[in-house]
């Protein structure tokens, strides 16, 4: 087998890094009480407007900013629907999955086949030539660290600041948050929009760094990867790097199986990162007990301030 | 000297006054009590005060200044604090931050907890602050909500209905703090209908009916009776019990033991009793001790080992809730909306849910629909359930008159043996002393009940045989008859009580 561990790693960092930065804010979502199942939506609409940024103005980053707009934007008309016009989020989310992939293959018809500025690596003086740490650390684009940090930041703000600590007895409780005099419909559209930037981040990585070009329905169901990895993680921000690199993982593990002939039907091995995703997630989900303890209380449920 | 006074507040909601024209003050250190009948006016009263709900008209005065709150910021950085009836805690957060939340500027984690600590300690109201909501007892729960508003240092604490969750000895306890408080110059806004304690602690009370003050009392000078007559308006009747003359036992529970599914919940150990044709069995004890999965079990919504519940000696303990029925156990929860009944589905559907196999509702898969309508008038009719028509929905009725009708439905079908969880939650004292009544003439008639309650003056009213089931465990049955609060709260686990 002609598969090199090192390399193996260094390109499943760049494969899960548009699935971390979508699940990170989506995770922020969910601990805020709101399931948003846009996620898809969002992310493609990132990957499309930041391509035409990134495109016609020449800079990779100014693409990033305009999809995390865009894909922020996007997720207002969710918080809107869900948040004031009371609408169910199951029904609203798939609506702006749906969407998103129409309104993505609008914007971007005379888009493909074109090839986006290409994102320069960190300079990292040198460190990048050590054997092996080399290529798998420090070999790598601003959003790869960006998405670790990011991860951190999250963690922080949910274990350590009052606003943070807001966040989850609204998604906890949302009566007895409205109760104790928190505007739980405000903190829940900030937290709506802040997991629509992060996925129009994810998208554009996809779009910008990791085909790099754009093609209609480009992100091939990562969205959905990313809410799954939510679960996965069971709401904690430190698991969802885990969960991130090991779908990573597979997914380069069989591209490398099929570019090296593996006698195994490549429908399987495209099929296998979705199945190991089902997989653990059914066994993280066996024990009910647990997996209930951290799951955000009033996750999905509609609030009306009915007093 | 006046704390407070509220000026002819108003508030309308469609269809209904909430609140007319109420005027009445409380005075600096006193305990005034706030009575009344559910949907009198009392918690859209205090949502006022606390700068939920803001007045259609009429003024408050806080030490004699103008007092408008706009949100419950305002009110709690002004002195006022409030205690939940149903509380507005966060289980899945620890103690300390719970409490950091109803704060305005907490400080960081280490102060607030060495704060807790010493002001728990002060008080009386041992809690760890590092412990989780979910882990505590109710009486726990509600510690950490007192203490919350006592580290404001509040000029006035309103408290929901206290004590409709606690042990005796816990609300002694609880009573202790509030006659500290009091002597400390905080004023208490008490609101219960508890009336016997609101005779032991309360100094003056107001009393509301349908949104209007009806008048003033002491408590001292009033008998339990004449204020519940004030709250009600008319005479009240208490239940009358026969002469028991109880059967064989119809109901057999041996060594029940069963995993909660609720991460918070409480598993059930070793559960054996039986239960006699004729008898009325009250279970007492404290929210949270095993009482909603016993429910469940009995019901068997949760199936338990097939010999370990006997109906008339067949074994169900593997049947499901449907076989159950048709064998004639049926069984009312304790959540009226969403439970016991479908709250978007009208009385007449509602119906079906537990009567359909009963009273033969249905055949060959459709529907009996004039019959739903028909049973479901006969249960408003019987049971005095107001409600304009069978049509309504559920949640259109009140919910004294939904639990009639939960009550009705199933006492109309002849049950032989009747489980019921908090039969009078939230239900005005009228139609309490109709179900209570209910319950005993379903008695008579032949059927076990099974009474799962955490008000002991009514199990102390209705109840033959009397059990107490704490941490998941029942105690012997023992004859209702001279048994004692004291001794019922010493059962219910009140030794541990700081």
């Amino acid at each position: 087998m002609d598969i090199s561990i090192v390399s193996l790693i260094a390109t499943l960092i760049v494969a899960a890094t548009p699935i971390l930065l979508a699940a990170t804010g989506e995770l922020i979502v969910e601990k805020s009480g709101v399931l948003n199942l846009g996620v898809e939506g969002m992310m493609i609409m990132g990957a499309i407007c930041g391509f035409i940024a990134a495109v016609s103005t020449g800079s990779p980053l100014l693409g990033f900013c305009i999809a995390a707009l865009s894909g922020a934007l996007l997720s207002l008309l969710f918080a809107i629907l869900t948040q004031y016009l009371l609408a169910n989020q199951v029904a609203s989310g798939l609506a702006l999955t749906l969407f998103g992939l129409g309104l993505a293959a609008l914007l971007g018809h005379s888009y493909s086949g074109i090839k986006p500025p290409s994102t320069p690596k960190i300079e990292w003086f040198g460190l990048s030539d050590i054997p092996v740490i080399g290529p798998i650390i420090f070999n790598h684009d601003l959003m790869v660290y960006f998405s670790l940090f990011l991860v951190f930041v999250v963690w922080i703000f949910l274990r350590f600041t009052r606003v943070g600590l807001i966040l989850r007895a609204v998604g906890e409780n949302h009566d007895a948050a409205h109760a104790l005099g928190y505007k739980v419909i405000r903190i829940r559209v900030l937290a709506i929009m802040f997991g629509g930037a992060c996925a129009g981040l994810g998208g554009a990585y996809l779009s910008l760094i990791r085909v790099p070009q754009w093609t209609e329905g480009m992100t091939a169901g990562a969205g959905w990867i990313a809410l799954a990895i939510v679960v996965f993680a069971s709401w904690k921000p430190w698991r969802l790097i885990l969960g991130a690199y090991l779908f990573g993982g597979v997914t380069i593990l069989q591209l490398n199986l099929q570019a090296n002939g593996f006698d195994i039907p490549v429908s399987y091995l495209s099929m296998a990162p979705y199945l190991v995703t089902i997989v653990v997630l059914v066994i993280m989900s066996a024990d009910r007990t647990r997996a209930s303890i951290n799951a955000p209380a009033s996750l999905g449920k509609i609030f009306h301030a009915s007093s | 000297m006046t704390l407070i006074a509220l000026n002819n507040l108003t508030k309308k909601y469609p269809g209904v006054i909430a609140n007319d024209d109420i005027t009445f003050e409380v005075g600096k250190g006193e305990i005034h009590a706030l009575l009344g009948e559910n949907g009198a006016g009392k918690s859209t009263l205090v949502k006022m005060i606390y700068g939920l709900v803001q007045p259609d008209y009429g003024m408050m005065r806080l030490e004699g200044k103008g007092f408008t709150p706009s949100e419950p910021r305002t009110a709690r950085l002004a002195g006022i604090a409030m205690v939940f009836q149903h509380f507005s805690l966060f289980e899945a957060l620890t103690v300390a931050e719970n409490i950091a939340l109803g704060m305005e500027n907490p400080p960081s984690s280490s102060i607030l907890s060495d704060r807790i600590t010493k002001v728990s300690y002060k008080y009386g109201l041992s809690l760890d602050p590092k412990r989780l909501v979910g882990d505590l007892s109710v009486g726990e729960r509600q510690r950490v909500e007192i203490i919350r508003c006592l580290l404001q240092d509040p000029k006035l604490l309103i408290m929901d209905e206290p004590t409709s969750v606690l042990t005796p000895q816990e609300v002694d306890a609880l009573f202790l703090t509030l006659r500290r408080l009091r002597d400390e110059g905080t004023s208490i806004l008490y609101i219960s209908h508890k009336l016997e304690e609101i005779k032991v602690l309360c100094e003056r009370a107001t009393i509301l009916r349908r949104g209007k003050v009806i008048g003033t009392c002491i408590p001292k000078n009033e008998t339990a009776k004449s204020m519940a007559e004030m709250m009600v308006g008319s005479k009240l009747k208490s239940p009358k019990k026969s002469k028991a003359n109880f059967g064989a036992p119809i109901l057999e529970v041996n060594n029940l033991s069963l995993k909660s599914s609720d991460p918070f919940g409480t598993a059930l150990k070793n559960i054996s009793f039986n239960l006699r044709a004729g008898e009325v069995m009250g279970v007492a004890g404290v929210a949270g001790n095993g009482q909603d999965e016993l429910m469940l079990a009995l019901s068997g919504e949760v199936l338990s080992g097939l010999n370990s519940i006997k109906l008339e000696n067949k074994q169900i303990g593997q049947s499901n809730p449907i076989q159950r029925r048709l064998l004639g156990l049926l069984t009312a929860p304790e959540e009226r909306l969403g439970h016991a009944a479908a709250p978007e589905m009208s009385l007449a559907e509602n119906t079906l849910l537990s009567g359909f196999q009963r009273q033969k509702l249905g055949r060959r898969g459709f529907l009996n629909k004039p019959g739903a309508i028909a049973f479901a008038e006969k249960i408003v009719q019987q049971f005095d359930v107001r409600t304009p028509s069978v049509r309504n929905g559920a949640k259109s009725l009140s919910g004294g008159n939904l639990q009639k009708f939960v009550i009705g439905r199933e006492i109309l079908q002849n049950p032989k043996v009747f489980i019921v969880n908090q039969p009078t939650w939230g239900v005005d004292a009228a139609a309490a002393a109709f179900i209570r009544q209910a319950l005993l003439e379903l008695a008579e008639g032949g059927a076990g009940v099974l009474v799962i309650s955490q008000d002991l003056d009514e199990l102390m009213e209705i109840s033959d045989s009397f059990m107490v089931l704490s941490e998941g465990q029942i105690s012997t049955p023992r004859p209702a008859k001279g048994i004692t609060i004291e001794a019922i709260g010493l059962m219910m686990g009140g030794t541990k009580v700081a």
